[in-house]
């Protein structure tokens, strides 16, 4: 199977920096939203549980759809970035992050609401009564006893990015070197004669990649979760 | 002075409170679970604000709903002990120790980690986790994590409750060190009377929700009208006493009290160490005349102040002197009442039987001497 080939290392490298990127930028956001819905009352509160749970359960060809008409040159936050700031998004590597950040955002609130749920708030109190403000509270209780759902967060959001198809490639196209993840890669040797060969190769390293997210995930989780005492 | 000052509605239950007691030494607030003894130390600790109210600490005032001024627990400076020890389990003990003391300004740290350590035995312990503490050991640790954030008021919600006897005896000599030495007022939540005897400088009777009485545990004791809020209903006397010396060739100490003496078993006590003396009303005979011949060794000149009668038993009030001093109870049958003819005011002698002592005293180490025949 080795040594493997510069189309598939490229696919490689864009899909693990697409992720990653997606995942680290979309994570003080998952947390914030973690927090509004597991601790605050709001109006329009569930308005927002749904918003956020919504790429779960819409077609993500619809997501990459709406973004294309958000962020495109001529939409209303794409046009702004565009004449603000001279950022583009569309067809780049970026849109990719920001499709798969979108998909992934689900999973990581989920995992980190419940784990802040579980949160013992009693412990939150004894903080305080030790002179630790709110959020000095929530910085050095709160969040290390979060740190096994925020982890599970991640994983979980990194391991969609790492498939995300159906929005990136409506949203950004497939761009070799720019958009062409791993998935886009695959379908588009699929589409080319001969190339099942190749696609087969890129699926097995695509399975690769996942279990190896998992195993590292389940590790890091156990430690943390000895360190807590659990 | 510890001033509050609530009104609070929670669901059901209503809090109605108006306490007013020195901030220094212990002051034991005492009653039935239930009674809102938490929610009177989550008062002064700010984790519940009362619909409306005053607290006031030591010459702060920490909450004012007149003046809309509600201070932040964290500012509060009220050191917390929970039942539960809530130490943090992704810290270190260590790391949970200096929770708090890292977050004061280093010119108000007094209370140093070391001394802390010292005090409460706990230097084998400080890299290991919570997880892989006892009971006691998690309680000690939460003390001393409460008293290096250097609090002007320390907070206990029944420390004990959670502990077996004897880890409980195991942690009551190092409250008893706090208390006498870093000079530190303690609010200290109980439902156990004998926790009170032993460390309490006041009480503070709480029944549904408001306090209904505030005084000295030797009166508290003495009042038959509460042994109902307080859940103990058999009837004794708690007189301060102190140790006057002791008799080495029988084994004895001699205790003395207003008006009276005490011999009770040899205690490792220094003469002129403050103990209290617990007396039942069943370990109380009387006499009209000094017996002879008996084996009893303490046996009082008593006045009889007034008689009680309660269900089968005759309680009678005996007063140590003719002021208004200390008063004894002896519980006899209704029988005896009427074949002594005792009445109020009648001179009689106290046969005791039996004396417990709780040494309430600084420094020196308390213990416990039980039934002297």
């Amino acid at each position: 199977m080795l040594p493997l080939t510069d189309l598939e290392l490229e696919a490689i490298r864009l899909s693990l920096r697409v992720a990653f990127w997606s995942v680290t930028c979309s994570l003080p956001f998952g947390i914030g939203a973690a927090f509004l819905l597991a601790r605050t009352r709001f109006p329009g509160k569930s308005l927002l549980d749904g918003l956020i749970h919504l790429p779960l359960v819409i077609p993500p060809v619809v997501v990459g759809y709406m973004l294309l008409l958000l962020m495109g040159r001529r939409g209303p936050i794409g046009g702004w970035l565009h004449d603000a700031l001279g950022i583009t998004v569309i067809f780049t590597w970026q849109g990719a992050a920001l499709a798969a950040a979108v998909m992934g955002f689900p999973l990581m609130v989920r995992a980190m609401r419940l784990s802040l749920e579980a949160v013992d708030r009693r412990l939150e109190q004894a903080a305080r009564t030790l002179g630790a403000g709110r959020f000095d509270t929530f910085r050095s209780v709160t969040l290390p006893l979060m740190a096994p759902g925020i982890l599970t967060g991640l994983v979980l959001a990194f391991a969609r990015s790492l498939g995300e198809f159906g929005a990136t490639i409506t949203f950004v196209s497939n761009i070799p070197g720019q958009t062409r993840t791993i998935p886009v890669a695959i379908y588009t040797l699929t589409q080319t004669p001969d190339g099942d060969a190749a696609a087969l190769r890129l699926c097995i390293i695509a399975v690769i990649l996942a279990l190896i997210a998992l195993i590292l995930s389940e590790w890091l989780a156990r430690r943390l979760r000895t360190q807590l005492g659990n | 002075m510890l001033t509050l000052r609530a009104n609070h509605r929670l669901g059901d239950f209503h809090l109605k409170l108006d306490i007013s007691v020195p901030s220094r030494g212990v002051t034991a607030l005492f009653g039935r679970s239930g009674a809102g003894k938490s929610s009177v130390v989550n008062l002064l600790a700010g984790l519940l604000q009362p619909d409306d109210g005053y607290v006031k600490v030591a010459g702060t005032v920490l909450f004012d709903s007149a003046n809309g001024l509600s201070v932040p627990p964290e500012q509060r400076r009220l050191g917390y002990v929970f039942q539960e020890g809530r130490l943090f389990p992704h810290l270190s003990v260590r790391g949970n120790l200096l929770f708090g003391h890292r977050r004061i300004a280093s010119a108000e740290r007094r209370i140093g980690v070391d001394d802390v350590v010292a005090l409460l035995d706990i230097g084998p312990l400080l890299d290991r986790r919570p997880r892989d503490l006892s009971g006691g050991e998690k309680q000690r640790v939460a003390i001393g994590r409460a008293l290096l954030a250097n609090p002007k008021l320390l907070l206990m919600d029944e420390p004990l409750a959670s502990l077996d006897a004897a880890r409980k005896n195991e942690i009551i000599p190092f409250i008893e060190k706090l208390r006498d030495g870093f000079g530190i007022p303690i609010v200290y939540v109980t439902h156990d009377l004998n926790e009170i005897v032993r460390l309490a400088d006041r009480v503070v009777l709480m029944s549904n929700g408001a306090s209904v009485f505030t005084g000295s545990v030797e009166e508290l004791v003495s009042r038959l009208d509460m042994a109902e809020v307080m859940d103990h209903p058999e009837a004794e006397a708690v007189i301060a006493a102190h140790v006057a010396d002791h008799d080495d060739a029988f084994g004895l100490t001699r205790l003395v009290l207003p008006g009276a003496e005490l011999q009770v078993r040899r205690m490792a006590l220094a003469p002129g160490a403050p103990v209290r003396v617990r007396i039942r009303a069943r370990d109380v005979a009387v006499a009209l005349s000094a017996p002879t011949g008996i084996s009893v060794l303490n046996v009082l000149p008593v006045r009889i102040h007034d008689i009680v009668d309660r269900r089968e038993q005759c309680l009678l009030r005996l007063a140590l002197d003719d002021t208004t001093g200390p008063f004894l109870w002896a519980g006899i049958t209704a029988r005896s009442r009427h074949d002594l003819d005792l009445r109020a005011g009648n001179r009689v002698y106290a046969l005791i039987k039996a004396v417990a002592v709780e040494g309430s005293s600084g420094g020196a180490e308390p213990e416990t001497a039980a039934a002297i025949r």
